[in-house]
């Protein structure tokens, strides 16, 4: 029995997690295109199949709450709020970008927002998330630290040593595993010994869950029931969003080693058409309106691309900046 | 002035930051209860409390991590790894993420973080316990490095690297913390960070040295006086950044070098610093610089063959006059 979504959120909210991951959708459609165009260079890893995670998950948190991610986190840092202009001036490594161009796609950073980083060594985020939570609870702040990661970042050193880290020192972390089944071309079960992963917790005391990542009510139920749960007791938390990335690792993988019967499955649930027919049904919205939001996150896309296209280059000078205080 | 230990001015740094600034913090294995295995954090959890000196894990990956995390969040954490050998588990953190967090991000954070790591050779403590790694960090762009030689240098730049808002790697001499000497009271005495200091002044040849280095240096030089050579010691402080201005100044005046160096000789600080002297001041130099190293291999436990594979007293002596006779 699926719980009826105005008893979840308000309209204006349930609409604005579809705008959310539209416009998510949109700009990582876009980024493959201007990729293929050569605009964007080096590494690029897309979000599209997994929106519904970002997208329910920050909708659970709080506006001051910590996120911190790995390297495909362009909808992470959008839907908290960055530009996305200037994340795509960034992607097109222009002076306008998120990190003035020195990160890329793989190092968005936004303390604004309180988008505390895109890592890309793969594990890299754990320990200093909880060392962020560390700094919340001694400054006495009403944080939360959501750090997210994949289901290929479970088997690292630093997974262990900072899900006993944050138990220990009981601190206010919310650990969430985007989990496709892939870390690059590998399944969980050929990396995995323990191949349901939200039950490693328990080896550190920490309670778990796993939640459907293709449906974003569940997502913002389990992540905002997590959230409050670590805000009272301020101990970590686990959640499993089992999820699928309807593209390739990277935009240099053509992803032969998934079967077109799993890739169909998983694209039949996909959380974008699932949720608006849904609204719809529901009585939420008309497809006038859904029309109308589509047509705004497409615009904002597209301005997004001409931001960065007319932005400069950074200056020569530059290279010798922001290394040192 | 008040006479003590590089140890226990290394303590009275750490307190007295901690009681100038409530967001320091202090961290590592066994440094609460236990009070540290070379005992710098003595009296600090009596002092300060458990929320403000921890112990953690051993997981020193995670150490670091933490420590930068703790520092983007608005503290100022002062880490050590028991000892530098296990800062190599580390690299990750060290190299891949504090380094680098600040430029890769556009210079939209700072992390003024100090992580403390004892080190050094000499203790007949073998292979995986005795080894100098500061050329490890010097390599890499986005750190600071210190390494002091004297209870006030460790004072004073323990001080300032509490207080940079860059990530300051302090390396400690295992052997120096009983050394004594005259330390500043002055609470706002600080050293420098990126500048070396003459510690002996004299005008035939400059011995280059750092840490325990400079201390053999010094007694080195003693022992030549004695034959009538006149050596500058230059103790460096911090290896990064190097103090070129400094470096080049002593040279300019006394036309000759020798570089001592407790790490390996190969790609070893005393290759970068030679080379540096080359090309600043080969015009000058009156003889080729030499170079006095640890030896390129893995520590051996015995007395007898641990001491050759360490700079001494008598290799420095000898390299000096090596260099005072040699030529172009
Ligand atoms: C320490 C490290 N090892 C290897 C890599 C190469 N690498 C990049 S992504 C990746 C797979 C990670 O998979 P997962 O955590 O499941 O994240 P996903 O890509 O599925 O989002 C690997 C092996 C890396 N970046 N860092
Ligand atoms: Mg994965």
């Amino acid at each position: 029995m699926e719980t009826k979504l105005r008893m979840v959120l308000p309209d204006q909210e349930l609409l604005k997690l579809y705008e959310q991951m539209f416009l998510s959708r949109e700009f990582e459609e876009s980024c493959a295109e201007q990729y293929t165009k050569g605009h964007i260079t080096g590494f690029l890893h897309l979000y599209s199949g997994q929106e519904a995670v970002a997208v329910g998950a920050t909708a659970g948190l709080h506006r001051d709450d910590y996120i911190l991610s790995a390297y495909r986190e362009h909808a992470q840092a959008i839907v908290r709020g960055a530009e996305p202009k200037r994340v795509m001036a960034e992607l097109f490594g222009k002076a306008t970008g998120l990190c003035k161009g020195k990160g890329g796609s793989m190092h968005l950073f936004d303390p604004a927002i309180n988008f505390m980083g895109g890592y890309a060594i793969v594990g890299g985020q754990f320990p200093i998330s909880v060392g962020l939570a560390f700094a919340s609870r001694y400054r006495g702040e009403d944080r939360v630290t959501a750090c997210f990661f994949g289901d290929g970042a479970v088997n690292q050193g630093t997974f262990h040593e900072s899900l006993n880290w944050a138990r220990l020192w009981e601190l206010p972390v919310l650990f969430i595993c985007e989990n496709n089944f892939y870390g690059i071309g590998t399944e969980v079960h050929r990396s995995s010994a323990l191949a349901s992963i939200h039950r490693r917790t328990c080896g550190y005391d920490i309670p778990s869950e796993k939640v459907d990542g293709m449906d974003v009510i569940a997502v913002y139920k389990a992540v905002k029931h997590a959230a409050e749960k670590v805000r009272e007791s301020g101990l970590p938390y686990f959640i499993e969003a089992a999820t699928y990335r309807f593209r390739g690792h990277s935009m240099a993988d053509p992803g032969k080693y998934r079967s077109a019967a799993e890739h169909e499955l998983w694209k039949s649930r996909d959380p974008i058409p699932g949720y608006a027919k849904r609204l719809l049904e529901e009585g939420i919205t008309t497809r006038e309106a859904l029309d109308a939001i589509e047509a705004r996150c497409k615009a904002t896309v597209e301005e997004a691309v001409v931001f960065a296209e007319q932005s400069p280059w950074p200056e020569e000078s530059e290279v010798w900046e922001d290394i040192y205080v | 002035m008040s006479e003590m230990t590089y140890r226990d001015a290394l303590n009275l740094a750490l307190k007295e930051e901690m009681r100038r600034d409530p967001t320091v913090v202090v961290w590592g294995e066994d440094v609460a209860l236990y009070e540290g295995s070379f005992k710098v954090t003595r009296g600090l959890v009596a002092e300060f409390g458990e929320e403000r000196v921890k112990d953690t894990p051993i997981s020193e990956n995670t150490i670091v991590g933490v420590t930068i995390g703790a520092a983007m969040g608005g503290l100022r954490p002062v880490a050590e790894l028991m000892t530098v050998n296990f800062a190599l588990l580390a690299m990750d953190q060290i190299v891949n993420h504090m380094s680098k967090i600040r430029s890769m991000f556009g210079g939209q954070t700072n992390l003024p973080l100090v992580v403390r790591m004892p080190g050094g050779g000499g203790s007949q403590l073998a292979a995986q316990h005795s080894q100098s790694l500061e050329t490890f960090f010097m390599h890499c762009p986005g750190l600071r490095l210190v390494y002091p030689a004297t209870p006030a240098d460790a004072k004073g730049l323990l001080k300032s690297a509490i207080r940079d808002n860059n990530p300051v790697i302090f390396l400690e001499h295992e052997l120096l913390y009983n050394s004594k000497g005259e330390v500043p009271e002055d609470p706002e005495f600080l050293v420098p960070i990126g500048k070396s200091e003459v510690k002996r002044s004299g005008d035939q040849v400059t011995i280059v040295a750092y840490a325990r280095m400079t201390v053999l240096a010094l007694q080195a030089a003693e022992d030549l006086a004695k034959e009538g050579i006149s050596c500058e010691v230059l103790d460096l402080r911090s290896l990064a950044p190097l103090d070129d201005e400094g470096i080049m100044a002593s040279i300019r005046k006394t036309g000759r070098a020798v570089v001592v160096e407790e790490c390996w000789r190969t790609c070893g600080l005393g290759a970068e610093i030679s080379s540096r002297i080359f090309e600043n001041c080969f015009d000058i130099l009156q003889a080729p610089v030499q170079r006095v190293s640890g030896l390129d291999v893995p520590m051996p436990y015995s007395r007898e063959i641990e001491k050759i594979c360490i700079p001494r007293k008598e290799t420095i002596v000898q390299a000096v006059k090596e260099v005072m006779q040699g030529k172009f």
